[in-house]
This record gives structure tokens, sequence and C-alpha cells, in this order.
């Protein structure tokens, strides 16, 4: 047998996922939704949170959701309870989503008839941050009782995320949470990242956080005019 | 952990190649970016697994860790980051989000026999 060789190819591993986020992005555009996604570890308050979100939007917009669960329907079962739209992409093993499976769950949709599109990942803080799934806003979610310094654990999905809220507000001095320690955490993995701080329980902060996801949809809308 | 469904892609896109080219696999080169959010050690083991029962198998993965570069609109140079922690020129401090490189998963080479 002749001596191996070296042959280039050049071939991005995740290009399938890619071409798929890319498309669904055009199609979000057009349609003129906002997508956000939601990362985060599992017990965050991440369906509180979305729970909220969700209620708390429907007076002004169109919202729904998609949410990501390895084996059960409850977090679905829960989010209904804001009368939104809901449906459930029930990922079996898989640790996150992937654009094929936001796609798919997608099919029967008027999108057009959307204002704001969420989209709530399997709860982990790894293998999502490969996989674009065309989103608008990656929001990646931490609260107060899961310690400063988890950016600094996970600092890729950080750094891939275009905004962070610190929800559990309600409990930081419980915890002594240090604000300052898990803003300056953010600020290493991520240099001038928005952060919201806020209670989806009591309501605290949601305000400014509401308003902020309200200029997104405003500024992706002005420059959709012609 | 989503490091066999990537060893999958990897070996996919090797016995692609390799049909399309008429050429035996004996390794695989790979290009894996510090913010490629893939656990090296994961992937080596899901890599044997993934290659069971296809032309791959028995195949060596290599992996060549790259680093990320971010650009420092203070120095006005592109900058190699020794973590991907701190998001900082390592040499004036100035944070920056300029990222040149870093993202990579990428199968870049084969090692073939015709």
């Amino acid at each position: 047998m002749s001596e191996p060789r070296l042959l280039e190819v050049r071939r991005n591993v995740l290009k399938q996922n890619d071409v798929i986020a890319r498309a669904l992005r055009e199609q979000f555009r057009a349609a003129g939704v906002f997508v956000v996604s939601l990362v985060s570890s599992p017990g965050s308050g991440k369906t509180t949170f979305l729970e909220k979100t969700l209620t708390q939007l429907q007076p002004r917009y169109r919202v729904a959701a998609l949410v990501g669960d390895l084996a059960t329907e409850n977090d679905a079962v829960r989010l209904a309870r804001s009368k939104a739209p809901v449906k459930q992409i029930t990922t079996g093993t898989l640790c996150h989503l992937e654009a094929a499976m936001v796609q798919s769950a997608l099919q029967e949709w008027e999108l057009h008839q959307l204002d704001f599109l969420f989209i709530e990942n399997v709860g982990n803080l790894v293998c999502p941050s490969s996989y674009d799934l065309g989103e608008n806003l990656r929001l990646v979610l931490m609260s107060v009782t899961e310690g400063e310094d988890k950016p600094l654990k996970y600092p890729t999905i950080f750094n891939s995320a275009d905004v962070a809220v610190i929800s559990k507000n309600e409990l930081a001095d419980a915890v002594d949470f240090d604000w300052d320690a898990a803003r300056n955490s953010i600020e290493s993995v991520r240099p001038g990242m928005q952060i919201f701080r806020l209670s989806a329980k009591t309501g605290q902060g949601m305000d400014e956080y509401l308003t902020f996801l309200s200029r997104q949809l405003e500024l992706q809308r002005a420059v959709m005019q012609p | 952990m989503h490091e066999l469904s990537i060893a999958m892609g990897i070996v996919e896109a090797a016995v692609d190649e390799a049909q399309r080219r008429g050429v035996t696999v004996s390794a695989v080169h790979l290009r894996l970016g510090a913010l490629s959010g893939v656990v090296k050690d994961a992937l080596m083991f899901s890599y044997e697994v993934a290659c069971q029962d296809t032309t791959l198998q028995g195949s060596q993965l290599i992996v060549e860790d790259v680093p990320v570069i971010v650009y420092c609109s203070q120095c006005r140079k592109e900058q190699t980051l020794e973590s991907v922690q701190l998001f900082q020129c390592p040499e004036c401090g100035t944070p920056t989000m300029d990222i040149r490189q870093g993202k990579e998963l990428e199968v870049f080479a084969l090692e073939v026999q015709e």
C-alpha cells in the first residue's frame, strides 16, 4: 500500500445546522417576528421567567413559545397558563435544540401573525452554545442562587449570548449574592453585555427588561422599512 | 453531552469526502476552536463509537486546538487570548468582543491512501 498523504478538505461540521439557521433567520425577518432564545442551567427558573414574560407582553404583543425539554411536557403545560400558543419539542436524550428541530416545529405556524417568538432551550449551559437556531437574540439566564462565578465556569455560552438576565433577585439577600462579582464575571467573558437583574416572582425589574424587548422589536422593524 | 452527535457529523463528512474521491481514510484532522463549545476528551471518546461500522473504523482523530484571536482596537492588531475567561487584550487590557478566530469546528484534512 502507498504512503498516506494529506488531503485538505475544510468542511465545517455544523454546516448543515448553520444553513438551516440562516434560512430560519431569513424567514423570521420576512415575517417580522423577533425571536429570542433562552439558555440556562436546569433549575434557574427559566420556565417561570418565560411564563411571566409571555403574560406581561401579551396585552400589547402577539407572542408564542417553543419549549425544548428532554422528556416531559410539564414546561409546555405551565406555559400554556399564559394563554399564548406554546409548542413542546421533546428532545429525548438530546441535550440541546438544533435548527432543524425548530424548523420542523414551526411548520404549521403563521409566523407573520406573531410579534415575538421565544425558544426555550433545554436546561444546559454547555451544548446549546454550538447551535445557531436563527434567533435574533440569545438570552442567558442565571439565578442568584447559582453563584457569581457561573459565567467563568461556562464562558462559551455566556460569550455567545447577547444579553444576560440574573433572576430570583428576591433571594439575593438570603444567599449573600455579590452583584459586583457577578457583573465582573460576565464582563470578563463577554465584555459590554447588557445585564438585567430581576425577580420574575415579585415582578421587580421586569419592566426594564420588557421595555428592552419592545425596543429590539422596534429596531428590527425600523430596519425593515423600505 | 453533544459530542457524540458532533463526532457523527465529523465521520459523516469524512466518509462523504472519502467516497467522492475514492480513497481510504486513516486519520481525520480536525480544527477545534476554544469557543466551539465542544469538549475535546469527550469528542475523542465519541469518535471511536461514531466510527463503528463505517469505512472510518480504526481511523484516528487528530485534533488541532485553535485558540481565540481577537482584534484590539487600542493596539490595532490581532491578539491571541490566553483564556476564554478573559476577553481583553493581553497587552493593554482593553476589553474586546471582536473575535477573529476560535469558533472553528472544521474537518480540515484527511490522511488518505489511494
